[in-house]
């Protein structure tokens, strides 16, 4: 793990020259931008020092924003997170229950419309699925907002009114996902021993479910949800594009279109550590939902 | 082969894919005009609307707009129907590239000891960088054009190939018809790609087939944030990304492009989960899901 947060480091700085071919200035004055910013030296060097400024917590200074790109991450924090957790806790609510359904019924018109949900779900775009809502929900029923946020602080409802749609948009792909893993998992856990057992011994079936089944498949589960966060990371980006947003999926797009490199390197290597520790702390997760497991 | 056209999954998603060929093949004798054509007299026109539109010769030509048009008076069937090549090259060519890069990687870190270690940790860092990010990222690197697109989208999807083939070769090397090429003396680069990898082949169509869908999607977000392919280019996410701005007023500009875009990754990946189910029973759980 270390080995691999050390190598993401290492690919995360884009190349530095890039920038400069952004500008139609002269080359006295790429020259000047180039020693203010430090790129005039060896790509070493750059490297060590850029390494030594992460570890400390500095991620480097916005080339557009003119400030920290630790404090732009920081302000812009809020509305990512807030879509991120509502849509983490929604897909699991509803896929879990849908997966465990489908594998019991194993078969019946719910495995068979999951599954179909399932291969829509991989395959129509977060931004169609987004605007089909928008236009059903917003515009034609006018029960939401069509786009915009609300901060937390100001008003609670609106911020929850803004960041309903958003969340179903995003929440699509993870269902999905989860859902199919869910469902293929609990079906292997069902066809063992145990649950015969369990079932012969007169335990109700919504224990056998819960406590048999789907106490044993909870591992691949745990995983699925840890590989989608790159999935919920990709559609934080289109989904706070689709309903303007100022999280930070907005904020990458803008910094790439301002060709701003010290925020986007920030942003991919902040996203890439939410990601690769959110898989380590499901790693850890596995000792507590299988005690078979130790470390 | 017979085995696999038998499976429905196989047959709708072929058939689907190869009228989508057929669409962008002939897309210029379907009834279209030039994709990039400003005409200021029919902007904003709603589909089925019949209306007028001057060449660069200058003609002037009767036009139904069968999708409607955009708000600088460009026809949306024109543009959808021509956006179809440019997601059909770039699905192709991605997946081309990403098997190509991934089947020399994995064979060196499956075949070659020494090679193994170094190879995999570049790709596990790789992998530890969410897909998107990897295509936007680069993207901006290189500014946007139909080869580095390619390419950007192309990049993150080697690990997952390099994964696949490795675990292939580890278990092929200790085959009896591997052992006996090396004891004839074969040299190591005839048995990798003589004897290794074309047993390889089918878990790789499979992988290849989803690389497609994939790409496809990701071109079409590209295009739609804005990084993408230049916006005269007609691509679907590009018309889609123009026709947002007036989504209250003209939602078609949105939905047609939309749903090209959903029938087509879905018809791949229906594709995909079909041959899955024919060529390679075990691939299920060999894959990795995105």
């Amino acid at each position: 793990m270390a080995v691999l947060v050390f190598l993401l480091l290492r690919l995360t700085p884009g190349d530095p020259a890039a920038i400069l071919a952004g500008d139609a200035a002269t080359a006295e004055q790429i020259d000047r931008i180039r020693a203010s910013l430090g790129l005039d030296r060896s790509i070493e060097a750059q490297f060590a020092i850029w390494l030594g400024q992460v570890l400390t917590g500095d991620l480097g200074q916005s080339f557009y924003y003119r400030m920290g790109v630790a404090t732009l991450i920081g302000q812009r924090l809020e509305p990512t997170l807030a879509l991120a957790l509502f849509t983490l806790v929604l897909s699991v609510c509803v896929a879990v229950p849908l997966g465990v359904l489908a594998a019991w019924r194993h078969g019946g018109w719910l495995d068979r419309g999951l599954m179909a949900f399932s291969v829509g779900g991989f395959s129509v775009p977060t931004f169609v699925v987004a605007y089909l809502l928008i236009w059903l929900v917003s515009l034609k029923l006018g029960w939401l907002p069509v786009q915009g946020y609300v901060r937390f602080s100001e008003n609670h409802l609106l911020f929850l009114k803004h960041l309903i749609l958003p969340s179903i948009t995003l929440s699509f792909i993870y269902i999905a996902l989860i859902a199919r893993v869910t469902r293929a998992s609990v079906l292997e856990a069902l066809g063992e021993d145990y649950i015969r057992t369990a079932r012969a011994k007169g335990l109700p079936e919504t224990r056998v479910l819960l406590r048999h089944a789907l106490a044993n498949a909870a591992v691949p589960i745990a995983t699925v949800i840890g590989i989608g966060i790159a999935i919920l990371i990709g559609g934080v980006v289109v989904t706070e594009s689709v309903y303007a947003i100022p999280g930070l999926g907005r904020l990458t797009v803008d910094a790439v279109l301002a060709r701003d490199f010290p925020t986007i390197q920030g942003l991919i290597l902040f996203f890439s550590f939410v990601y690769v520790m959110v898989n380590l702390l499901i790693d850890l997760s596995y000792a507590f939902l299988d005690p078979r497991i130790r470390y | 082969m017979a085995r696999v056209f038998a499976n429905w999954s196989v047959r709708i998603g072929a058939s689907a894919l190869v009228f989508l060929l057929f669409l962008a093949i002939a897309a210029p004798y379907l009834g279209t005009v030039d994709p990039t054509l400003f005409d200021a007299g029919s902007r904003d026109l709603t589909p089925g609307q019949a209306g007028e539109i001057t060449t660069l010769e200058g003609d002037t030509v009767k036009h139904v707009f069968l999708m409607g048009s955009d708000s600088f008076g460009r026809d949306i069937y024109s543009r959808v129907l021509y956006g179809t090549r440019v997601s059909l090259i770039v699905g192709l060519a991605c997946a081309a590239v990403a098997l190509a890069v991934g089947i020399v990687c994995g064979l060196l870190a499956g075949y070659v000891r020494w090679l193994d270690g170094p190879l995999m940790r570049l790709m596990d860092g790789i992998m530890a960088i969410p897909a998107i990010l990897i295509a936007i990222a680069l993207v901006a690197l290189w500014r946007a054009s139909l080869p580095t697109v390619i390419f950007a989208i192309a990049i993150p999807e080697i690990p997952r190939v390099t994964r696949l083939v490795r675990s292939l070769v580890l278990t092929l090397r200790e085959e009896p018809y591997v052992e006996a090429a090396v004891s004839l003396g074969t040299p190591p680069l005839k048995i990798m790609f003589g004897h290794i990898l074309p047993n390889t082949i089918a878990p790789l169509i499979v992988q290849g087939t989803y690389i497609v869908g994939f790409a496809i999607l990701i071109e079409a977000i590209l295009s739609f944030l804005g990084v993408g392919l230049p916006p005269d280019v007609p691509t679907w996410g590009n018309i889609m990304a123009e026709g947002r701005v007036q989504f209250v007023a003209y939602p078609h500009n949105v939905f047609f492009p939309g749903i090209f875009l959903a029938a087509t990754v879905l018809a791949v990946n229906i594709l995909g989960d079909g041959l899955r189910d024919t060529l390679d029973p075990k691939l299920a759980k060999r894959v990795e899901p995105e």
